[in-house]
């Protein structure tokens, strides 16, 4: 069943590349209860500091293998730059408001970095297409798969397995997970909240760009790339729970074996396969896989 | 908000009517157009600000809009109705049969995942209109009323029919609304976003007040969606996709929950700042718009609307 | 304040607003004898079909303008401006949707007292406009969009597309394949999910099957649009091993799509067929295998005749923007050259003509661009058809080259007048 085999790689590659963009998504809610627009345009940033240094390097005549170091680099120098930036220019006058207009300053937000990437980096593609086939590719049965695909995955276990293990085995982990339970208890105990969100957002928008990034060798870096990885990222964090971490990772798994089956076998509902599967979900767990039922107050 | 017992609202949102009405012949022609459009979308942030009111908050009332365009648009070609009034009827009607279906469902949730589930109800019917070539797949068809209560569009005063029609709707609507939400009933709203479990205790079906307030903020969704249909003379499925049910959500942010003036105001502003920063900033419009944004959410927190309130305050 | 002062004062401040808006915007012309001639022009400036289209077209729009009004062009069209009147362009993003769009065109009309509209490139938008230029009596010129429904679903008076439309790249495409690779047998699909994608898969598959009956098709992919991810798109293209590969992708969805599937070696098993290939082949040079079958929607870019019209066009554009004008500009320019063989035909030498004499001259109109000879033949007048042109991927020290560039005539790829485009491919594409 070649086929099979097929459906599931095409799948978990799916799920890659959107655990990546999901996770951080879901990190930031988790914590700061900020359901973030302005993702997309940070994975649009990070595509693009990617595709321009990367490009800088690769012109340069450097040795083409620097040129991951270069999209590493891109996604660290956007997270570095433009967490801070958000945060501490604009999301900390917002604390303490309703989530959804929390959501609606981040969509503000999104259309300004729009914008700002337009004055920027003109609407011009941009490309930097030599990572992606510089380590060959490998067959499975019939088709072939650039060994470039396997570093997607490498990076989206990594980004999943440092987040689990930040989270839980370090001090600063045990002080968020404090603050997700309670934000002003732990603000009581003399924990640094401030600090806290602004890890966590720089963190979360460090995600973003490494899923921009390591995507700018696969596409034409262009405006307007950011808009439909948004309602895809928020389609797996929903399916999986809201501020789950393993939520994120199930829930990237299911819409990417979904999809890639449906692409299969039956490539008429893929248009709306995935919100089929989070309204299936939501209709039997209407939290979300991961989410536990919240205690009803009185 | 709604403390002690304000005034009636209806013999102001009368009056709004008649000002509404009676300055037609002397806006130039465009902004007749745009007051159209904002009344349509103005209606539709009207039913989230019931929703609001009960506590939730919907990313998929593009689903209601679209089924009011898509409704009055069939039912102008398919069923060869011929007059506005009734084509707006039937948007409403369909949206409002929609949200008793789904009420069933989505009654059950909350927060954002009452806000994803509605999201999600909307994109699968995005998916279907895209997938349906018989209706114009993404492209959408066209729309013509022959006339408004009987005049012909081709009239000189028919010609202005769906402004008209639009201000009556929005009328009735609104000032229907402001009873509403004075009622026994319509008072349980602000109860169940506090605490459902009180309400409960009360003896109130929290359940059923909510699906009663998703069918109607669906049947104001769905005469905003015809009467778009109307105006712009085309239905096509952007109108039930995400984008289009955020900037609701942004007008009935933006505007306030104060008033059931406010979405409307809140819907004007909003397209004559889009339409403004269309022509004099075609290439950075998106800045404008959200710099716009982000500076009522800042310095405006209870929305637009509360520049009035503030203003009699003061008084 | 009292209630009722209040909400008479906000309507009044609102009422205001909006006068003041309209005071602004009609601010009075100078009362200069000619007014220049104003155009508004439409087309996409952010969003994912800005870099590809839309900026592409508004670039085309200020050189031959500005060109025009400098009275710069080679003949015929030397004649500064239009037989004279300066031109005034101002341009408005095509974002937002037909609702939006709508809005816009009014205020363009209304607002901004235009002379006339060029513009759209989303098939939406056009279909959605062209009643409105009717209702408001102006004349508008579609320069892009793709789709047959116009003019074959409606009549109008003051809607004109300069362009052929849709259904002539997928035919020609079609008979290109059957004529340049006669073994084909295995066919397969990739095209957007949305109007544009599934028109031009039903037009392809269905000329196949008219062309080549025992034809057979192994998938029809249709991703969203915009979708960017194809890597199960390109499993399932290649396990059906295809001879060709028909895609009308655009744009950033093209460019991933060919950046996904070349390492992946599907070029390399199938043929692929790009409708508007042309658009990203100069970014993509490298990446292009030797063999794919570009379009460019006309005789447009590479295909272009090799006359001074066109000379001079690639030229100008590329001299100020380094980098060579795509079919979208192309068909601006031809856009804007119509509107101006119409006007000096209308003027005929006498006073400014009005638009119901632009309009006369414009119906049925033949003229020269820089794609070639256009003619206004179908729609009543209101349709302009060319021919089509189709070449193959040929790559010379990395720079892209085409050999066995085939022409047809625009009888041969499009229907009859009164005829519709999917009814005329059913039965046989016989005259």
């Amino acid at each position: 069943m070649g086929d099979l085999l097929a459906v599931t790689v095409d799948g978990v590659l799916y799920a890659s590349w959107l655990f990546i963009i999901a996770a951080g998504l879901t990190l930031i809610y988790g914590v700061m209860r900020i359901l973030n627009m302005a993702h997309g345009s940070l994975y649009a940033l990070g595509a693009y500091a990617a595709a321009s240094l990367a490009g800088a390097w690769l012109r340069g005549g450097h040795a083409p293998m620097g040129s991951y170091a270069m999209l590493a680099a891109a996604a660290i120098l956007v997270g570095l730059v433009m967490g801070p930036l958000i945060e501490r220019g604009l999301l900390r006058f917002c604390y303490g408001k309703d989530e959804v207009v929390l959501v609606l300053v981040t969509y503000a937000l999104f259309l300004m970095l729009e914008d700002a990437v337009k004055l920027v980096w003109g609407v011009e593609a941009y490309f930097v297409a030599e990572p992606y086939g510089l380590l060959g590719s490998v067959e499975l049965g019939p088709l072939s798969y650039p060994v470039y695909s396997g570093i997607l995955v490498l990076a989206a276990v990594g980004v999943g397995v440092a987040l689990l293990y930040a989270v839980t085995r370090t001090k600063h982990g045990k002080l968020l997970l404090a603050v997700i339970h309670d934000r002003e208890m732990s603000a009581a105990m003399g924990i640094d909240v401030n600090r806290i969100y602004l890890v966590t957002f720089t963190a979360g928008t460090m995600l973003a760009a490494i899923g921009g990034a390591l995507t700018a060798p696969t596409v034409s870096v262009l405006p307007g790339m950011g808009v439909e990885v948004i309602v895809l990222a928020f389609a797996v964090v929903v399916i999986g729970g809201l501020g789950s971490m393993p939520g994120a990772a199930l829930g990237a798994l299911i819409v990417g074996l979904v999809r890639s089956a449906a692409v299969h076998w039956l490539p008429q509902v893929e248009l709306f396969s995935i919100y089929l599967v989070m309204a299936l979900v939501l209709v039997f767990r209407p939290r979300g896989l991961f989410v536990a039922a919240e205690a009803r107050k009185i | 908000m709604s403390a002690g017992a304000p005034p009636r609202l209806w013999p102001r949102l009368g009056l709004a009517l008649l000002v509404t009405l009676a300055v037609v012949p002397f806006l130039p022609k465009w902004a007749a157009f745009l007051v159209t459009l904002a009344l349509a979308k103005g209606l539709v942030a009207l039913g989230l600000l019931l929703l609001m009111r009960t506590g939730l908050v919907s990313f998929g009332q593009g689903l209601y809009y679209g089924i009011g365009a898509y409704a009055a648009g069939m039912g102008a070609s398919a069923l060869e109705l011929g007059d506005a009034v009734p084509l707006v009827l039937l948007g409403a009607t369909a949206a409002g049969l929609v949200a008793l279906l789904l009420g069933l469902l989505l009654a059950r949730y909350r927060t954002i995942f009452f806000a994803m589930l509605s999201l999600a109800f909307s994109m699968i019917f995005y998916g279907l209109l895209v997938k349906t070539s018989a209706l114009g797949s993404t492209d959408g068809f066209n729309v013509a009323a022959r006339s408004t209560f009987g005049l012909p569009t081709t009239s000189p005063v028919g010609r202005f029919g769906v402004y008209g029609l639009g201000a009556l709707v929005v009328f009735v609507g609104a000032a229907s609304l402001d009873r509403y939400l004075r009622s026994h009933l319509g008072r349980l709203a602000p109860a169940i976003r506090d605490n459902e479990l009180r309400v409960e205790y009360m003896g109130a079906s929290v359940r059923n007040v909510v699906h009663l307030h998703l069918v109607l903020a669906a049947v104001l969704a769905g005469a905003g969606g015809a009467l778009t249909a109307l105006a712009v003379g085309h239905v096509d499925p952007e109108t039930t996709y995400w984008t289009t049910s955020g900037e609701f959500v942004f007008v009935a942010i933006l505007s306030g929950t104060g008033s059931v003036a406010a979405p409307f105001v809140g819907a004007l502003l909003l397209e004559l700042l889009r339409s403004f920063a269309y022509e004099h900033a075609p290439n950075t419009w998106q800045l404008v718009v959200g710099a716009s944004m982000l500076a009522v959410i800042l310095f405006l927190p209870e929305g637009l609307w509360s520049v009035f309130r503030r203003r009699r305050r003061a008084a | 304040m009292r209630p009722w002062s209040r909400s008479l004062a906000a309507t009044a401040v609102l009422s205001t607003l909006l006068l003041a808006g309209a005071a602004v915007a009609q601010a009075p012309a100078p009362a200069a004898e000619v007014k220049p001639f104003k155009i508004g022009v439409v087309t996409f400036l952010s969003g994912g079909a800005a870099g590809p289209f839309g900026v592409p077209a508004r670039n085309a729009a200020e050189v031959v303008v500005e060109a025009l009004n400098g009275g710069k062009l080679p003949a015929p069209h030397a004649a500064k401006g239009l037989g004279g009147r300066a031109i005034e362009v101002v341009f408005i993003d095509e974002a937002g949707g037909p609702t939006t769009q709508v809005a816009e065109y009014r205020n363009l009309v209304q607002r901004q007292n235009v002379d006339a509209v060029i513009g759209y490139i989303s098939s939406g938008d056009c279909l959605a406009v062209a009643p409105v230029a009717e209702e408001l009596k102006k004349l508008t010129l579609l320069f892009d969009c793709g789709t047959p429904r116009i003019f074959e679903e409606g009549t109008y008076r003051y809607v004109f597309r300069t362009a052929p439309h849709a259904t002539l790249d997928n035919v020609a495409a079609a008979l290109y394949v059957t004529e340049t690779m006669p073994k084909t047998r295995k066919v397969a699909g990739i095209n957007q999910n949305y109007a544009w994608g599934q028109d031009s898969w039903t037009d392809f598959e269905a000329s196949m099957k008219v062309l080549r009956p025992d034809v057979q098709i192994t998938t029809s992919q249709m991703p969203k649009l915009g979708a960017g991810q194809y890597g199960a798109e390109i499993s399932a293209l290649m396990s059906g091993s295809p001879d060709i590969v028909h895609s009308s992708f655009w744009g950033g969805d093209l460019d991933a799509f060919v950046l996904q599937a070349a390492p992946r070696g599907l070029f390399k098993k199938s043929v692929a067929v790009f409708t508007a290939g042309e658009t990203a082949m100069y970014k993509l040079a490298g990446q292009i295998p030797d063999g794919t079958i570009i379009g460019a929607r006309g005789a447009n870019g590479v295909y272009a005749p090799d006359n001074a019209l066109n000379g001079w066009f690639r030229t100008a554009y590329t001299d100020r923007y380094s980098l060579p004008p795509v079919y979208p500009s192309y068909r601006m320019a031809q856009a804007i050259l119509g509107l101006k063989a119409a006007y000096e035909k209308a003027q005929a030498g006498g006073a400014a003509p009005d638009q119901d004499k632009i309009i006369a001259a414009l119906e049925g109109l033949t003229f020269e661009s820089p794609s070639g000879t256009v003619k206004m033949a179908l729609g009543k007048g209101h349709q302009a058809v060319s021919e089509a042109v189709y070449g193959t991927v040929k790559n010379v020290k990395g720079k892209i080259t085409f050999v066995n560039v085939k022409r047809y005539p625009a009888e041969k790829v499009l229907p009859p007048e009164g005829v519709k485009s999917a009814d005329w491919i059913k039965s046989s594409l016989k005259k």
